[in-house]
């Protein structure tokens, strides 16, 4: 093994929080290493391919816990190269929710107006633009028609997309091969290596422990590039500052299983995680009513069937964001795609005499796949996610070469969580069903629990540190040169698509992080720059 | 011909998971309960056989499993069983529906097991993720000619020049900011 490495900064994971920290920090005169334990995969490898192996299954994961399941990034750029890119900003109720705690579980400093100029910044870097209707999908167009047809309102939601490159192939889970999402690939990340960042993939972060002069030893083992389940050789490398960014579903298995080198653990480190209130209902339109009662129909002759047809979600109904509302009754409801292979599973047939999620209805069902539509609940729920003791590597058991594990996340939905998803279920059903448009189900929660593709909170920030783990500044408490900035330190469930809040805390993170690497010697300085848009990605490092 | 009790009992739950219809008359682990290719049509086997996925070792004894789980249902039910296939073929369609609810209801401590089979089932089907997708194609993929997945251009990418209604179908949210977001 070789001789233990240092940098000033190591950043653990390459996702929003990852990035946004190495980019500024490097490119405020820092030293910084990213370790992430995902591949690097350039835009020609995004594949569209459903085989196991392919970028589909290598830079996503899908980690099943007891009453919670995990779809989250695993790759360099995280989230960002797998995720859907809409980006709305959180309303101004959520940043004064109480939950479960009696008290705003956000910290003083922080509410929309505070946070407005970090979204800013984050839209300009990205950059976010807002979608047009003359170039929405047939799928977006529908759900937006039947809103309308049921008095609500529906809007294009912002997104991180160049709609003029994106050809509405509907595989952005698997990376996008034409650079038309702007993933952290095409700005922060690549910025950040023109600063000097070093960015080392397939390195997973088992733990952390001290150095005897202050900062912290980090502890990895290198992943097998093709089978996850293998891992290769361990190192360390010493940092004064270290950014905790592997995602909600592994930052705080880290923390965890650093506890007995470093103490104990902040008692919100692993506990109030929330699934952002989320929950899917899959609609199955009648052609000929989408044409006689929406009066839409496409250039061919058909009235939808289009349903992998897009780009993800493109417009949401935002009529149930009322602040005036109470706490659990707020949601929004956004017309997304959910690809096969992974989700089709859990949509149930609508009003199934038999077995609703297999067998002979089931298969009906699945005839009618390009008339589906899946609409998606973001909601509130009560931050009852609760992470048990560790895996002894990583943050699941693997049980595929790639993509699928086990993990130790529990939770059990209380009653105001179920109350959105009640609610939601009735609004959904209440628009889709109007006129015979369509029959619409929720997806079964009894197969892999509830299922989420926003995990947020698992070490959240707050001012009270009975219920938070980070302070205001996301320093983790009582292990100082700690800082967490990933979805894990968002304090609950946001309502909407949260990689934006995500993003800007993050921002708001950094000044108050290089602040704490200058008290710790390190030269560097917060210049508040921007990267520059970048139409080339970054290219992987040579291997070995 | 000689299938292997393992071959044959996965293949009648794939088929329990979406049903099919009989490669031949005396099929005995398609029950035949549906028209049209099902699971075991579209390679479910295959799926789970390869290392990849993780299941392939476990196969055997999900297998054995599964026949005792059948025995037992049998037993409780008062059904008997010709003994000349495993005992989970021995049930009928409707039988094997009823006990594959049985060990996949959250309440059984195997459910996990069982969801995770039929996990790759419904993936054989809905996604032949044992092969290319172009190569599902070519060779005619039932399950995703059965969902009616459309094929990628010929250079195996997907691409919708069309794609959009093109125009306004719904009204804006009157609270919507400047930036497009709530407010």
């Amino acid at each position: 093994m070789s001789a233990t490495e240092s940098t000033d900064i190591l950043v653990i994971g390459s996702g929003f929080g990852g990035a946004i920290a190495a980019y500024h920090l490097a490119a405020g005169g820092a030293r910084v290493v990213v370790l992430e334990r995902g591949p690097w995969l350039r835009a020609d490898e995004f594949d569209h391919d459903f085989e196991l192996g392919k970028s589909y299954t290598r830079i996503f994961d899908f980690v099943v816990g007891d009453g919670m399941s995990i779809l989250g990034g695993n790759c360099v750029g995280g989230g960002s190269v797998v995720y859907f890119a809409t980006m709305p900003r959180a309303p101004r109720f959520v940043f004064e929710r109480q939950g479960s705690i009696g008290r705003r579980m956000w910290p003083a400093a922080i509410n929309r107006d505070t946070l407005d100029p970090w979204y800013d910044r984050v839209a300009e870097a990205l950059p976010i633009t807002q979608q047009t209707w003359d170039r929405i999908p047939y799928a977006g167009g529908l759900w937006g028609a039947a809103c309308r047809h049921a008095g609500r309102t529906a809007n294009p939601a912002p997104a991180a997309i160049d709609v003029d490159l994106c050809t509405n192939c509907n595989w952005m889970m698997a990376g996008c091969r034409f650079d038309a999402k702007r993933s952290l690939l095409l700005n922060y990340l690549p910025a950040a290596l023109d600063h000097g960042a070093e960015i080392r993939p397939l390195h997973e972060v088992q733990h952390l422990s001290r150095t005897p002069d202050g900062g912290y030893r980090v502890h990895y083992r290198v992943v097998d590039g093709e089978d996850y389940r293998i891992l290769h050789e361990s190192g360390e490398i010493d940092a004064k500052i270290v950014v905790v960014a592997a995602g909600s579903g592994a930052t705080p298995v880290i923390l965890q299983r650093s506890e007995p080198h470093l103490g104990k653990m902040p008692h919100a480190v692993g506990r109030y995680f929330s699934g952002n209130g989320e929950r899917l209902n899959t609609a199955i339109f009648d052609e000929e009513k989408v044409r006689d009662v929406l009066g839409l129909s496409r250039s061919d002759g058909r009235a939808y069937s289009a349903y992998q047809i897009g780009r993800g979600p493109t417009v949401a109904s935002w009529d149930k964001l009322d602040g005036s509302l109470p706490e659990y009754e707020r949601f929004s409801l956004e017309q997304l795609y959910f690809p096969p292979g992974l989700g089709t599973i859990l949509a149930q047939v609508p009003g199934a005499t038999g077995p609703s999620w297999f067998g002979l209805e089931k298969k009906e069902m699945l005839r009618q796949w390009q008339s589906w539509l899946t609409i998606f609940t973001m909601s509130e729920d009560d931050n009852e996610g609760v992470f048990g003791p560790p895996p002894e590597t990583g943050n699941a058991h693997r049980l595929s070469q790639q993509m699928l594990g086990v993990g130790p996340l529990r939770y059990e939905p209380t009653k105001n969580t179920w109350r959105g998803w009640s609610l939601s279920d009735a609004e959904v059903k209440d628009i889709l069903e109007r006129d015979g448009l369509a029959r619409v189900a929720p997806w079964t929660n009894d197969l892999v629990g509830a299922y989420t593709v926003h995990p947020l909170a698992s070490c959240r920030i707050g001012d009270d540190p009975a219920t938070s783990a980070l302070d205001d500044r996301h320093e983790l408490r009582d292990h100082p040169g700690i800082f967490v900035t990933d979805g894990s330190a968002v304090p609950g469930a946001l309502t909407v698509n949260p990689a934006l809040t995500i993003a800007a805390l993050a921002e708001r993170a950094m000044p108050g992080i290089v602040a704490a690497a200058r008290v710790r010697g390190v030269p560097v300085s917060y210049n508040g720059t921007l990267p520059a848009p970048a139409t080339v990605p970054a290219v992987p490092a040579p291997a070995g | 011909m000689e299938v292997p009790d393992k071959t044959i009992t996965i293949e009648a739950f794939a088929d329990t998971i979406i049903p099919g219809e009989k490669r031949w008359p005396d099929d005995r682990a398609i029950a035949g309960a549906a028209t049209g290719a099902g699971a075991v049509a579209a390679g479910a086997l295959a799926l789970l056989e390869l290392p990849a996925g993780g299941l392939a070792e476990a196969l055997d004894s999900l297998a054995v499993t599964l026949n005792e789980h059948a025995d037992d249902y049998a037993h409780e039910t008062g059904l008997s069983l010709d003994a000349s296939v495993p005992s989970f073929v021995a049930l009928s369609f409707d039988h094997r529906t009823a006990l594959v609810r049985i060990l996949t209801d959250p309440g059984h401590p195997e459910k996990q097991m069982w969801v995770s089979l039929a996990l790759f089932c419904n993936m054989a089907f809905d996604s032949a993720a044992h092969m290319s997708t172009p190569t599902a194609f070519a060779t005619g993929h039932p399950g995703l000619l059965t969902i009616g997945y459309s094929q990628p251009n010929a250079d195996g990418i997907y691409r919708f020049p069309e794609f959009s209604y093109g125009r306004q179908l719904a009204d804006h949210h009157p609270q919507t900011t400047a930036t497009g977001s709530p407010a």
